[in-house]
């Protein structure tokens, strides 16, 4: 299997008024071709800003102070606007939390696709909506054709995250970035809209990068996660055996807070304290204070993200 | 569904037909553009060609009244033009640097607003400060100011003939800020919208975006602003004619109709004032009355619409 991303020690900051804050701290990770990866972490861990980051789309105050993210062996921090427009939306797709927003509420739904693939391809506005009307039947929008003279608002939530798919599907990119895809919408309609894009992944052979806050929609879509605290990476591995067998301190804590895990009537488990926030992490290893294990050497020296014997890599003195 | 059905059943329509101010107001402005477009074919004379006026038809008092003859329903000017043909062409003329300034306005703000508040930084404080400074000089003055030098450098005779672009050129750069300052306002509040976001993430270039994005996001209050800067373009012109800056008497709008008509309001003739008078009110109104129903349409917090 050919690699399809590398991302290596990548490092955002954004410089406020309060001081400089680390949003995204050395996060280093690989996907390759048609591999689905989760990451997960709590709000303000940096999983979006990663996102954001790797198609160079980090606005002011932010910017990558450093790093690489090579997407098919082109080094995409290196890439001039007009070079990364060109990967943006064309080989690497995002979808955002809230379809309500990420419409154009005075834009058709056939306007914003035809001119979403007309933006990276010469082709001609017949040809363009011929496959808009494919791609909306491939994410199971009944009756295409009416849709594309429709407007965002005449359509339900699932519907119109099911639009920001195909959208995101016309181009066929290699790699989706889903930031949170299923969190605006009810329950029901969760379950089918990663139903969907779990079988779009298998079909067209596309990497998928899921950002989620979401354990047990990560656990059942995604081949490998990372798990984030404080813009780093604490633990990487395959999605089952974190899932079963957790060796941070933090994944362990954030698996014994799922409700599902907790027998019935049972007072449920939380991690104490809360995420440090970016403007004073503490020193050593930035979760050492909401930790149980935690040792001297943990407030005095930070965990690199090792591999360890079970054959993940974990960031904890306390992993062997 | 056909776009007739479309607009049938539409609020805009809905709304529109159960205010019978804004029926009422539109109905009238409707009248009064009809009527002063279609001037060269309704009017009785024409006003602008000299041949058919005649000296001694002068001052005229309107039909109805002693001395008062039928060919001339609202009596004549002090030059003996039909006043009733003359306030048609009048009108027509208002109407036209009305809505050509406000074109310019809306070119002129549309284009620096967009770009003050999708750019930002330098070039927004940079742009925002010239529109102070313009906004910090009336129209009339700037009229005025460039009336007279026009005046002197190429003659009243020519100034007769450009009239009209010149003043909605004077018109249209003396209140451009207006436009500008709401266009960059809304850009800023649309700016923050996840679809913008979206629209960088599918890799399209910021023109397009601020064009085709953004602009059709921000136009609501663009649209509430421009019924009422053509109200206030049209004031400024029968303003800057009244003072005599305006239009030149060989072809007057309704401020220089008014402006003849005021030096023989003493002397008895009150109708070549009152008329075009009554006339530019109207239309006023009407154009403001209209303005404020869509005002009251589009904002939000007054109607909430699905």
């Amino acid at each position: 299997m050919k690699t399809l991303l590398e991302v290596d020690n990548l490092t955002v900051r954004f410089s406020l008024r309060a001081g400089e804050i680390t949003a995204v701290d050395q996060v280093d990770f690989k996907l390759q071709e048609g591999e689905r990866f989760g990451l997960v972490g709590e709000s303000g861990a940096g999983k979006s800003v990663t996102g954001f980051a790797l198609i160079n789309l980090i606005s002011k105050p932010g910017y990558i102070a450093g790093g690489s993210v090579r997407f098919q062996g082109n080094e995409l921090t290196a890439l001039t606007d007009e070079q990364i427009r060109r990967v943006r939306g064309n080989d690497i797709c995002m979808i955002f939390q809230d379809p309500m927003m990420t419409l154009n509420p005075v834009l058709t739904i056939g306007t914003q696709m035809v001119e979403t693939l007309q933006a990276h391809r010469s082709i001609s506005t017949k040809e363009a909506k011929r496959a808009a009307v494919e791609t909306l039947r491939k994410v199971q929008i009944p009756s295409p054709e009416r849709r594309l003279r429709q407007y965002p608002h005449e359509l339900s939530g699932g519907m119109r995250q099911r639009v920001v798919i195909a959208v995101a599907l016309i181009t066929s990119p290699s790699l989706i970035i889903a930031d949170e895809p299923t969190t605006a919408l009810d329950v029901t309609i969760q379950a089918e809209i990663m139903a969907l894009l779990l079988s779009l992944c298998k079909d067209e052979n596309m990497g998928l990068i899921l950002i989620t806050h979401d354990l047990a929609v990560v656990s059942q879509v995604t081949q490998r996660i990372a798990v984030m605290y404080a813009g780093r990476i604490v633990e990487v591995g395959a999605t089952d055996d974190i899932v079963k067998h957790p060796r941070h301190p933090y994944t362990i804590g954030l698996l014994s807070a799922l409700p599902q895990n907790k027998p019935r009537g049972q007072r449920l488990d939380q991690i104490r304290g809360v995420m440090p926030t970016l403007l004073d992490i503490p020193p050593g290893c930035p979760f050492n204070e909401r930790c149980d294990r935690a040792q001297e050497i943990c407030r005095r020296q930070r965990p690199g993200l090792e591999w360890k014997q079970h054959g993940g890599r974990v960031a904890c003195h306390f992993v062997e | 569904m056909s776009t007739l059905q479309k607009i049938r059943q539409s609020d805009l329509l809905h709304n529109f037909l159960r205010d019978p101010l804004a029926v009422g107001s539109f109905f009238v402005l409707l009248v009064l553009v009809a009527a002063g477009f279609l001037s060269p074919l309704i009017a009785p004379h024409d006003p602008y060609d000299t041949t058919t006026i005649d000296i001694m038809d002068s001052e005229m008092p309107p039909a109805w009244m002693d001395g008062g003859e039928s060919r001339f329903l609202l009596g004549t000017d002090s030059q003996g033009r039909d006043l009733l043909s003359t306030i048609l062409y009048g009108m027509r003329v208002s109407i036209l640097i009305g809505i050509g300034a406000v074109v310019l306005q809306a070119f002129l703000g549309i284009f620096i607003g967009l770009t003050s508040g999708y750019v930002g930084g330098r070039l927004d404080a940079f742009l925002m400060r010239v529109a102070d400074v313009q906004l910090s000089f009336s129209t009339y003055m700037v009229a005025i100011f460039i009336g007279a030098i026009f005046k002197t450098i190429f003659g009243v005779g020519l100034y007769a003939q450009v009239a009209v672009p010149f003043l909605i050129m004077v018109i249209g750069f003396a209140e451009w800020p207006q436009y500008a300052r709401t266009v960059r306002a809304s850009v800023l509040a649309e700016k923050k919208q996840e679809y913008v976001e979206a629209a960088r993430v599918i890799g399209f270039p910021s023109s397009r975006i601020m064009w085709r994005h953004i602009l059709p996001n921000a136009l609501t209050p663009v649209l509430v602003i421009s019924t009422v800067q053509v109200a206030n373009a049209i004031m400024s012109e029968a303003a800057l004619s009244f003072i005599g800056l305006g239009m030149p008497v060989t072809r007057p709008s309704l401020g220089s109709l008014i402006k003849i008509g005021f030096e023989y309001v003493f002397s008895g003739t009150w109708w070549i004032t009152l008329f075009p008078g009554i006339v530019l009110v109207l239309l006023i109104l009407a154009i403001n009355l209209l303005g404020d129903w869509l005002r009251d349409y589009l904002n939000p917090k007054l109607y909430k619409g699905a």
